[in-house]
């Protein structure tokens, strides 16, 4: 899933300078899982707005509406009926529902209440994990399950740098990803893989193409 | 563009036990120190590294400290690391470096920029250490760039280097991926800093059972330990780095630390011209330039061939 944080209270309360009445806007879909955007968040968010405004003298209205996934035209659309007199949207959606939103009432400011972290999962409550970075060409198979391009803080393809230490990466507490990626070679007895020369990526299928697109001719509804 | 191979690797060629330094360029825009420095060192050392914006804080870059070197009449070996550019801008810059008359390259991940005076900045790590050797090789003997685009005339003809760290782990792979950086075309190589020789002689060991030391001319790093601070300083902070806790208690009781510390040096020096497959000693004397030729002498290293 897509995993969010809310951005700092102050920071939102900038963003909504001058605004008298504010659409508080959840997504039911990632940010509802890692709680950071959901329907329960909405509530807390729109409220502690509300109270800090009060207190500064410059009451806010809000408006709390989750829809079912802020990335889907479909569900975007029933935003309009919310709309009536509100000056702003806050998004709580990550930056793909914040851009949607954009994209879908013109006329409307729309700013995010959260930073878009990273695709990643649950560890455990109240800890989530990147995972995948969105590289667009998956080395998975190489590298025995494990993704060096995100878990190591080097993106490195063909092993371990030298700040490995006792399975620990240098930069942060966390593991050494090229370690993971030799203890399940080792284990699975495809040491012999990781002697191979991994090539340079083709990063042209990664972001540095502007905004990518999967088109799929076999399931376009050709109206 | 004439074939002219590198003092270094014509040393190398010939058998000898080659002895290379480390010059840290500095946090200026003048080279005066490092012209310095290279007068200062060079009766001792073959050829100097020249370390490229090392623990990510911004220096007088590699290439161009490489260029005082050689105004002085040193030898440089240009550490190239991939943390700062992608691959067309390292492309260009060996094609700078060879054309002002640099020989000699060490290919290098680079450290993380979060222990620079930088940490807000984006990594590049377009390429890898290993993708880099094997782009450097292909420059020369395939006349390609790493598009496959053909360099019509006047490729650069480097020699090649690598680092190996057999003090990090996973320690078996660590073997492996030396063999990577050799079949990658890595010629020579200079390894971190040896304080635990017995798992360096494993290390060996195990390179010499994959018969790499016959592939590549592997230079055994050392670096001597102004005293006992610094090298407990080294055990806690330095990641891939293992100093051994008899180092730190022989300092500790030393009248003289420095001296010891550069007692301890020499004698490991002499230790490791004894392990087979060592073709040479890289000493890292960091911010301690000045200290090479009294190691280089005790060592037993002199007179330098030419």
């Amino acid at each position: 899933m897509i995993v969010a944080e809310a951005k700092p209270l102050e920071e939102i309360l900038d963003s909504l300078k001058g605004m008298s009445k504010v659409l508080v806007a959840g997504c039911g879909g990632c940010v509802a899982v890692c709680l950071a955007g959901g329907e329960k968040e909405v509530g807390i968010m729109a409220s502690a707005l509300r109270m800090k405004r009060e207190l500064a003298g410059e009451p806010l209205v809000t408006v709390e509406e989750t829809l079912t996934r802020q990335c889907d035209p479909e569900y975007v659309k029933e935003l309009g009926k919310k709309l009536d007199g509100v000056d702003c949207i806050l998004s709580m959606a990550c930056g793909v529902g914040v851009q949607f939103l954009a994209e879908h009432y013109p006329d409307m400011w729309v700013v995010p209440a959260l930073n878009t972290k990273f695709a990643g999962a649950t560890i455990e409550h109240g800890l989530w994990e990147e995972r995948c970075g969105l590289c667009g060409e998956c080395v998975l198979a190489q590298t025995g399950g494990v993704c060096p391009v995100i878990r190591c803080a080097k993106s490195l393809l063909n092993g371990p740098c030298g700040g490995s230490q006792n399975g620990k990466c240098e930069v942060k507490p966390n593991a050494c990803a090229w370690q993971l990626i030799y203890d399940r070679m080792k284990s699975l007895g495809r040491l012999e893989q990781l002697v191979e020369v991994a090539e340079a990526k083709d990063w042209s299928k990664s972001r540095d193409g502007g905004p990518r697109q999967v088109v799929r001719e076999d399931v376009k509804i050709d109206g | 563009m004439a074939e002219e191979k590198s003092k270094l690797q014509r040393l190398l060629e010939q058998g000898e036990f080659v002895v290379s330094g480390e010059i840290g360029p500095p946090k200026s825009a003048a080279g005066d120190g490092v012209r310095h420095h290279t007068e200062e060192l060079k009766p001792y050392v073959d050829a100097m590294n020249l370390t490229d914006n090392q623990t990510a804080i911004v220096r007088l870059s590699s290439i161009a400290a490489g260029i005082h070197v050689m105004a002085a009449g040193g030898e440089p070996i240009i550490q190239m690391t991939c943390r700062d550019r992608n691959r067309i801008a390292l492309q260009s810059d060996l094609l700078g470096a060879y054309s002002l008359g640099v020989r000699n390259v060490l290919c290098l991940s680079g450290d993380h920029q979060s222990f620079g005076n930088h940490q807000a900045a984006k990594n590049v790590f377009d390429l890898d250490s290993i993708q880099l050797i094997k782009t450097v090789r292909d420059m020369r003997d395939k006349k390609a760039f790493h598009s496959g685009e053909a360099i019509k005339k006047d490729e650069p003809r480097f020699f090649i280097g690598a680092v190996a760290n057999p003090f990090a782990d996973p320690f078996e792979f660590r073997v492996l991926r030396l063999e990577k950086k050799i079949r990658a075309g890595a010629q020579f190589i200079q390894t971190q800093c040896i304080f635990d020789m017995e798992r360096f002689e494993k290390f060996m060991d195990l390179a010499r059972n994959r018969g790499l030391h016959e592939q590549a001319y592997i230079m055994a790093g050392v670096m001597p330990i102004k005293n006992a601070k610094v090298a407990k300083y080294m055990q806690k902070n330095v990641s891939g780095m293992l100093v051994p806790d008899g180092i730190v208690e022989r300092l500790q009781k030393a009248e003289d630390q420095t001296a010891e510390g550069v007692q301890i040096c020499i004698e490991q020096i002499q230790q490791l011209k004894s392990i087979p497959g060592v073709r040479g000693v890289h000493i890292m004397a960091v911010a301690w330039e000045e200290i090479i030729p009294t190691i280089v002498k005790g060592a037993g290293l002199l007179p330098r061939p030419q």
